[in-house]
Parts: C-alpha cells; sequence; structure tokens
C-alpha cells in the first residue's frame, strides 16, 4: 500500500490506545518499571536517559542507563514519553528472553509431545519504539527466517503491529546515522508518530497492518488542516555520524587477525548486557529442564560474551579470550550479517554502550577500526 | 592526579609492574576502565579519582594475569575488594602496588598488605544513606510485602549477569550456574531461574562481599541487587562481630568450621 500522512491529536492518541485495548490487542509501551526510592512519588514519573532522579541507590550512579522499559497499558497517561530510549528494546515481544518451546512426558515405551502452544501468542500493538529498535527487526526477522525458519518468531511477528515514535531527541550514544538508519526512519514500523510539539502526532500509516490499527476508528486520523506546512524532518533531531558505515564490513575483515580487539577488549568484563539489551541479537541456548517424567524444552537469550558460549564438551575453547569473543560480536553484526543476510546487524541505538558496566562504546570502537 | 599517574610510569620504567590500571570519566557518571602496559603507553594513562568502578574487578582476570604485577589506582572500595581477594589466596603480597590520595591530597604508593590494611582502617567508608535507609525501609516491610518487592525487582532481570561479572569477589573460573550435571540453577530468565540466581549469589557473596555497591552499578535494569549481599553482611556482622575485606587475613565466616561455633540456631 501507499504510505500516508495523517494527524493524530492527544485526544484521538489517548483514545486509540483505548480502542486498541478493547479490540483484543494487548498495548505495550515505554513504562517506569523501577520502585526502589522510598521518596519517589508514586505514578506516571517517567525519566528518560541521563536522568538522575530515578538513580535513587547512592551507589547506582552509572548514570546512563533509562529507567524506561515495555510494559503493558491501558491508557495513554500510562505511557511515558519523556526517554531516549528504553533500557531494553521491544524484540522480548518477538524473541522472549526465555520462551518454551514445548513440553514432554515420558511413558513406558512412549514419549508424549505438548507441542507449542500457537493460540496462546496475543496479539499485540507496541507502541513507542524507535526508528532504529523497528528496523532492528528486520535484522531480527533475517536471523530468525533463515531456513528452516523459525516458526514461532514468526507467528509472533505476524501477531505484533509495530507503531513506532521518531526521534525528537538522542543522546551520546546514539549513532544510527552511521549505520544507515535515521531519526525518522520508517523501516519495520507498521505506522510512525512524530511529535509535533504540541501533544499532538504526525501519523504515517506504512503497512496493512498500520492500516488495520487505523480502521478501529478512522475518524481519529485527521486529514492534514489546509494550509498545514510543517513537515516531519523539522521536529526530528540531527545527529552526525560517528563514522563511516558503508566502511566497516571491508575494514573490520582486514583488520581481523590483529591484536586491536584484545586492545579494545581488555576492559571487557565478560557479561551478556550489550547482547541482551541490543534489538538484533538473537542468539539463544537452547536447554531442557525435566522433573521425573515431565520435561519441557526452552530457549533462552544467550551472548557470544559470554564464555561458555563457545565451550565445547571436551574442555576446549575457540574463543579462549575476551579479545576474540569481543571480535565476534563485532564481525558478527559488521562483516557476517552483511555478507550472508544483507542486513548490517547494527542499527545505531547505542544500548549496548549504554548497558555496559565500563563503558565500552560500539561506536568508538568501530570508529577505531576503521580510522586507525 | 599528575603525581599518581608519576608514579605509575615510575613503577612501570622500573619493571616493577607490568600493568597499569586506572580509570577516566566518560560521560557525566560514567567511567571506563584505562591500562597501560609499557613505559610508552604511560603517554594515554588517565585517572579520575572520583571514578566509580571498582577497579579491583582486573585483579583476577585471566586475560590480564598475564602481565604480572599490577599498578592499581585505588580507593577503599577496590582495597577492601583486594583485602578480601587476599583472604582468599587471589592475590599474593606485593602483587599489586595501590596508588591512592590521601585525605590531605598528597599520593602513596601501598606496596604490601600490611599497608592496604591501614589505610582501609583510616578511610573506611558506611554504606551510602540512601541504601541503608531502602535497607530499613526493607526490614520494616511484613515479609509478603518484601517478597513482592524482590518479585517485581527480579522481573526485570535478563540474567545478563553482569552482577557477576563486575563483582571482583565472583572469580570463580566456573559459577555454579554454568554447572549442568548437576543442574542446579535453573537456566532460563524466568522466575524461579532468577529467583534462585540471586539467591544463590547472594549467599556464596555474605559475609565476603565488601559492600562496594558494584553489582547494582552494572546491573543494566537498575536492579538495586547490592542490597542483598550487604544486608547479609550485616547480619554476619552483628552475629559474629567481622566486616569482610578489612585484612589480608581474615576469615571466612560461613565456610570455616570451629568445634566451639555457636550452635543455638540448630534446632
Amino acid at each position: 500500500m501507499n504510505p500516508y500522512i495523517r494527524l493524530l491529536s492527544k485526544a484521538s492518541f489517548g483514545k486509540l490506545v483505548e480502542i486498541c485495548g478493547q479490540n483484543g490487542l494487548q498495548v505495550c509501551a515505554p513504562v517506569q518499571k523501577d520502585q526502589q526510592s522510598g521518596e519517589q512519588p508514586s505514578g506516571n514519573q517517567c525519566s528518560g536517559n541521563q536522568s538522575s532522579g530515578n538513580q535513587s541507590s547512592g551507589n547506582q550512579s552509572s548514570g546512563n542507563q533509562s529507567s524506561v522499559e515495555f510494559g503493558q497499558v491501558h491508557t495513554a497517561d500510562q505511557i511515558c514519553t519523556d526517554y531516549v530510549l528504553t533500557r531494553l528494546s521491544a524484540k522480548e515481544y518477538v524473541f522472549p528472553r526465555s520462551e518454551k518451546l514445548f513440553g514432554y512426558e515420558k511413558t513406558k515405551g512412549n514419549v508424549t509431545i505438548r507441542n507449542f502452544n500457537f493460540d496462546a501468542i496475543p496479539r499485540r500493538v507496541i507502541f513507542g519504539l524507535r526508528p532504529c529498535d523497528a528496523v532492528g527487526m528486520i535484522a531480527l526477522g533475517k536471523i530468525f527466517n533463515q531456513e528452516p525458519k523459525d516458526a514461532i518468531f514468526q507467528a509472533r511477528m505476524e501477531r505484533t503491529t509495530f507503531i513506532s515514535f521518531s526521534c525528537t531527541r538522542a543522546d551520546a550514544a546514539c549513532f544510527c546515522t552511521s549505520v544507515g538508519v535515521h531519526p525518522g526512519d520508517t523501516r519495520g514500523s507498521d505506522i510512525q508518530l512524530t511529535p509535533i510539539g504540541n501533544g499532538d502526532y504526525l501519523a504515517e500509516i506504512l503497512t496493512e497492518k498500520g492500516q488495520s490499527i487505523v480502521d478501529l476508528d478512522p475518524a481519529l486520523f485527521e486529514t492534514l488542516p489546509e494550509g498545514f506546512k510543517s513537515t516531519k524532518e523539522q521536529f526530528l533531531v540531527q545527529l552526525h555520524p560517528v563514522f563511516d558505515g558503508s566502511k566497516a564490513s571491508q575494514k573490520i575483515n582486514e583488520r581481523f587477525d590483529t591484536s586491536l580487539f584484545e586492545e579494545q577488549a581488555l576492559a571487557c568484563l565478560g557479561c551478556g548486557a550489550c547482547a541482551f539489551v541490543c534489538p538484533t541479537c538473537g542468539c539463544f541456548d537452547i536447554q531442557d529442564e525435566s522433573r521425573g517424567k515431565n520435561g519441557v524444552r526452552f530457549r533462552t537469550w544467550d551472548s557470544c560474551g559470554l564464555k561458555q558460549f563457545t565451550l565445547h564438551t571436551s574442555g576446549h575453547n575457540p574463543r579462549d579470550t575476551q579479545g576474540k569473543r569481543w571480535r565476534q560480536r563485532l564481525m558478527h553484526k559488521f562483516s557476517y550479517m552483511p555478507e550472508r543476510l544483507e542486513v548490517l546487524g547494527c542499527v545505531g541505538c547505542g544500548r549496548c554502550t549504554r548497558a555496559c558496566p565500563v563503558s565500552m562504546s560500539i561506536s568508538q570502537s568501530i570508529k577505531q577500526i576503521i580510522e586507525d | 592526579m599528575q603525581e599518581m599517574i608519576s608514579i605509575a610510569q615510575e613503577l612501570l620504567e622500573q619493571g616493577k609492574v607490568g600493568l597499569v590500571i586506572g580509570q577516566a570519566r566518560v560521560a557525566e557518571s560514567a567511567w571506563k576502565p584505562v591500562f597501560a602496559r609499557t613505559a610508552e603507553q604511560t603517554g594515554t594513562l588517565e585517572h579520575d579519582p572520583s571514578g566509580n568502578l571498582n577497579l579491583a574487578v582486573y585483579l583476577t582476570k585471566p586475560d590480564l594475569k598475564k602481565y604480572g604485577n599490577i599498578a592499581l589506582f585505588a580507593d577503599e572500595r577496590s582495597l577492601r575488594s583486594l583485602l578480601r581477594l587476599a583472604a582468599e589466596n587471589q592475590v599474593k603480597d606485593g602483587q599489586v602496588y595501590a596508588i591512592v590520595a590521601l585525605s590531605d591530597q598528597s599520593v602513596k604508593v601501598l606496596d604490601s598488605f600490611a599497608a592496604i590494611e591501614n589505610f582501609v582502617q583510616e578511610y573506611i567508608k558506611p554504606i551510602p544513606e540512601s541504601d541503608q535507609a531502602l535497607i530499613d525501609r526493607l526490614d520494616a516491610m511484613t515479609p509478603a510485602d518484601r517478597w513482592e518487592f524482590w518479585k517485581k525487582e527480579f522481573e526485570k532481570c535478563t540474567k545478563c549477569f553482569a552482577c557477576r561479572q563486575a563483582c571482583p569477589l565472583c572469580y570463580c573460573a566456573s559459577c555454579v550456574v554454568e554447572q549442568n550435571q548437576p543442574q542446579w540453577v535453573s537456566v532460563p530468565a524466568s522466575a524461579l531461574g532468577v529467583m534462585e540466581w540471586h539467591m544463590v549469589r547472594s549467599m556464596h557473596l555474605a559475609g565476603r562481599c565488601t559492600a562496594c555497591g558494584q553489582c547494582a552499578q552494572a546491573c543494566p535494569v537498575n536492579i538495586p541487587l547490592h542490597l542483598l549481599p550487604i544486608r547479609l553482611g550485616q547480619e554476619i556482622e552483628a552475629v559474629y562481630g567481622f566486616r569482610a575485606g578489612l585484612k589480608a587475613t581474615e576469615p571466612s565466616t560461613l565456610s570455616t568450621f570451629k568445634p566451639d561455633d555457636q550452635e543455638s540456631f540448630i534446632g
């Protein structure tokens, strides 16, 4: 379908959230998730990135973390709009951190399988993911749609509608424009909303799925008033590229055998924070857990930064240093994915940088690889 | 500051250490570690004494151990961790040169556990007031409310293990959660798997945790999980009069047995 633009007033936005719920859609949006402060007033205190208001604990002073995360909402006033990015991406709605694939029961001479219940996947509409997150869904889709296609992932994608908010703000970790994404990028979004300052939104209806949301109450989406001169671009944040992403693949391939990765990874603590907050990291581990004759097989997020990721049964570990694990992370995103899946594995959201306990910056690392 | 760096340069040039670790500010409240291994590299050496990283975590990292003795830009937090590591035989006396700033702005090199112990005695800090306030608030709750609080916090956990990796005392080569024969701890980031992990972590650190708060600082989803081992440490201090990270030869409270130990709590 041909994308088109409408005006969604603040009041209509509120109604849209409620109407989605009334039509059996689970509505998810950025909400405040932290509860640790005793002094903090309760209610809808939305603090975005680099806010210190939510950092109640004296120790928790690594201030680049957002306190906003996706959660289920019923009304628009529960939705945070004052944030740069949610601290976790929206990938959890299509790739949960832990997901049962099937159950089994052993009986005498037989095994009964309880298959994945596709009917239990809710129909969802996700408000407030950023353009980078929506573009990330494309990369994630390419990973999960390699043959054989991942049926569970596909079913979740089919039942999810993405209504992104374009970016009017950015922070120091943002670098989407270095990797071919921009603050008003509409790829991966079904509808994109751009706040135009007075609480109203410019709504771009981009896909059939987006149209079906409009169809719930078309009157909410008004034709632009006569003489409406504003364009979306004037409301978007300007973000200058940190590096030239088109050179990344070639440069990182050339430097594979250098000590640069070991150097960059001296700081790396070897946790999985970067991968778990990343909108395009799709690696998972598969495990069985059983009690007696009953068990489940599930998958759970995994990270190439964890030393066990490539540990063989023999005890041999082909990625036996953190430098090799760090190189894998960068190579996968900037070389292997472009080569095999024709998509960059990084959308420049900067979440890994914000989440990193020791402030390792992926954009600065790639910049160094390209420019040094 | 410059004096601290000069001392580190000297230690490198004299060959007394093979690695210097400091930290530099990268954003308003974010720091990164800085490493120098040769006299030439000291030109890029930086250190910000107000940094919030507990650099002691790097003392046991396998990839860094190969550089030999370490000069550490240190503070009370990292040095308490270091003393605890010493008590657990993870660091040998003389392996670490701690470069510290004293309250009169002068700079000192602490090159022995004895010197570090003296420094820690003098500069020991209580846990931040906001942390104690939250502990008090949790203590005042009914067990049911407290359970709800932690349940809600742990819903945020993705099991990325940043808390473990950032902890100077989580140096085990193979963590219990990575063992699968038997599988002690449920793997997924489900309610059970998360709760089990945090219980194991807290109990393993009970009486060993030096209350640096690095685990919570590392947590990408702001779980105040440092309070669990800290609160257990307070319990241990009340019972045994022992606080971890003050002596290089201190005991391990919950893994040491003596015939005359209190037994009143058993049945």
